[in-house]
């Protein structure tokens, strides 16, 4: 993604509810062709900040640029190349599937007789031509998600914003939808997705940007990140206070966090460290893991709860 | 408060909206189809014959016939553009999905608006069809309210709005429709002529209650009398109702979009 172009530009982007500040003054760039990926706590500021980018939230202050147009200005044009799947279900319940599909391509001056095609592929795609005819209502929860991300791409958009895509759904289902996202990728489509899933980030993202509290802490490609922030491997072990001073004098520079009755260390220190101290010396419960993004994503976001 | 850029994709807000009611047509034909016949068999035929002769009509069914018209025109478009719109907006998430498409939240509310008006429409001229078939229409100037009812749906619709836009949740609709519907419903020159009612009363009816007007012009019309206050209706109507369209706009996208 080293040189591509860029297709979102925010500087400087703020959004304020009253006296809240969502969104605190971020700057980010989106290239064309890349998935990426805005990971953060509950309230961090993603939704905020995608609906901005499709026009449906007006700005505070700030810039921000979707194709070098301003959303501020230019929302229709802006919205006519987005496709958008929301969190929350707002297919329109007094319609079929078939019709949520025509309706919706209505809103984008659609051709009926092309709309209809589009919509027949998108069904099939889904795997949900069975159910053209069925009430939104009589529909399975994974079903309204696979409808949901069939209706976002309607209108063939070259931007698609995912919100969090998976939430709540079967591991089948998931991978329906990372092939999805994978398929459209080859496309050359832009995604953009949220995420509370670190294996899916890891799984679909080419670039992370890893928002708390409105601001952006964070962000490059999900490997660096990882031996960035939590090394190669992870060693853990059960608590106990003699190992605890053995492990802090055998590893000095580690980062060792205590999390219920286990020892996590971090070093960043290459492979194969901890497996030759196992070797020399008796620990309970031990284990060897690789390093991963949930690691870092705590790391930098701390393990309080958010409301 | 700023004019609101409309362009024709009010239609497709429209269009979304009709062919909704067009799946349900005949739940939704049934009510202008039967409650007018309850109302002229009951207060009309049964009513009417204790109730003394009002001056320039033959019955007491023909002095309240045009009234029920007229309230056709007020409940249809009054509670789609409440309960209807607020289900759409709260509950089903409509407008947030039809935002993220070119189609703009003014353009959404003003589909809405006339979306409300047009149920007006149509359900107004089923009950002049139902009063046609009980033969009390008595001029030919009957085929301009249609014309009314779209005209007054709209206005009924837009004041429903700024109630949608003001509502904190759907129960608050009830302070309306016992404030403002019931008392217009009685109170407009409905069931009885407006000028028994005390002189404040009458101020207040034509000055305030849009169904005053709407009552006005339908009686007018299905009468033949052409009177110069049937003027004073038209231009009430067309007055307040810009007023109320551009109001209910801001308030939605102010309440909307945060």
């Amino acid at each position: 993604m080293s040189h591509s172009e860029v297709l979102i530009e925010a500087q400087s982007l703020t959004k304020k509810f009253d006296d809240f500040t969502a969104v605190d003054g971020i700057n980010f760039q989106v290239f064309k062709g890349e998935c990426c990926g805005f990971l953060g706590p509950n309230g961090a500021g993603k939704t905020t900040t995608i609906k901005m980018i499709h026009c449906v939230l007006p700005l505070t202050s700030g810039k921000l640029t979707v194709e070098n147009l301003e959303v501020s200005e230019k929302p229709r044009e802006i919205k006519k190349m987005i496709g958008v799947a929301p969190q929350e279900n707002n297919l329109d319940p007094d319609f079929t599937v078939m019709h949520n599909l025509l309706v919706y391509a209505r809103y984008f001056d659609m051709q009926k007789a092309y709309a209809k095609k589009r919509a027949e592929e998108l069904l099939k795609f889904f795997q949900l031509e069975e159910k053209r005819d069925v009430i939104i209502d009589q529909l399975s929860t994974v079903m309204k998600r696979r409808l949901i991300l069939a209706r976002a791409l309607i209108n063939e958009p070259q931007i698609l914003l995912l919100d969090e895509p998976t939430t709540g759904l079967d591991p089948q289902a998931r991978h329906l939808i990372w092939d999805t996202v994978h398929g459209l990728r080859k496309q050359g489509v832009t995604i953009i997705l949220t995420t509370h899933y670190m294996d899916e980030a890891a799984e679909l993202c080419d670039r992370i940007l890893i928002m708390d509290y409105g601001k952006i802490i964070e962000e490059g490609k999900p490997a660096d990140l990882v031996r960035k922030h939590a090394g190669e491997e992870v060693l853990e072990v059960d608590y106990d206070e003699k190992v605890m001073k053995t492990l802090q004098e055998k590893f000095p520079d580690a980062r060792l966090e205590i999390i219920g009755d286990r020892i996590r260390v971090f070093t960043d220190q290459p492979h194969g460290v901890f497996a030759s101290f196992l070797e020399s010396s008796q620990v309970k419960g031990a284990a060897i893991r690789n390093a991963n993004l949930e690691d870092v994503f705590l790391k930098l976001t701390g393990r309080r709860l958010r409301e | 408060m700023k004019l609101p850029e409309l362009t024709y994709r009010v239609w497709k807000v429209w269009r979304r909206d009709f062919d909704v009611f067009m799946k349900t047509y005949k739940v939704n034909f049934f009510p202008p189809l039967l409650e007018p016949i309850f109302y002229l068999v009951a207060l009309g035929i049964g009513l009417g014959s204790i109730v003394q002769a009002i001056p320039g009509f033959t019955s007491y069914i023909q002095f309240i016939a045009p009234a029920l018209l007229a309230i056709s025109m007020m409940n249809n478009s009054f509670f789609e553009c409440t309960y209807g719109s607020f289900v759409r907006m709260y509950y089903q998430k409509t407008f947030d999905a039809i935002i993220a498409t070119p189609v703009s939240i003014e353009e959404v509310i003003a589909g809405e608006l006339v979306w409300g008006a047009t149920r007006s429409l149509i359900s107004t001229s089923i009950v002049l069809a139902v009063i046609g078939a009980f033969g009390l229409i008595g001029s030919p100037f009957f085929i301009l309210i249609p014309i009314v009812a779209f005209l007054a749906g709209l206005t009924f619709s837009s004041i429903a709005m700024c109630f949608t836009a003001i509502a904190p949740n759907i129960d608050f609709f009830n302070y309306p429709a016992f404030l403002f519907i019931t008392p217009m419903f009685l109170l407009s020159g409905t069931f009885f002529p407006i000028a028994d009612l005390p002189g404040l009363v009458q101020i207040v009816a034509y000055a305030f209650l849009p169904l005053t007007h709407a009552v006005n012009l339908a009686r007018g019309l299905m009468m033949g009398n052409l009177e110069s206050f049937l003027l004073l209706s038209v231009i009430w109507l067309s007055v307040v109702t810009p007023v109320f369209f551009v109001l209910s706009i801001n308030l939605m996208k102010r309440k909307l979009i945060k």
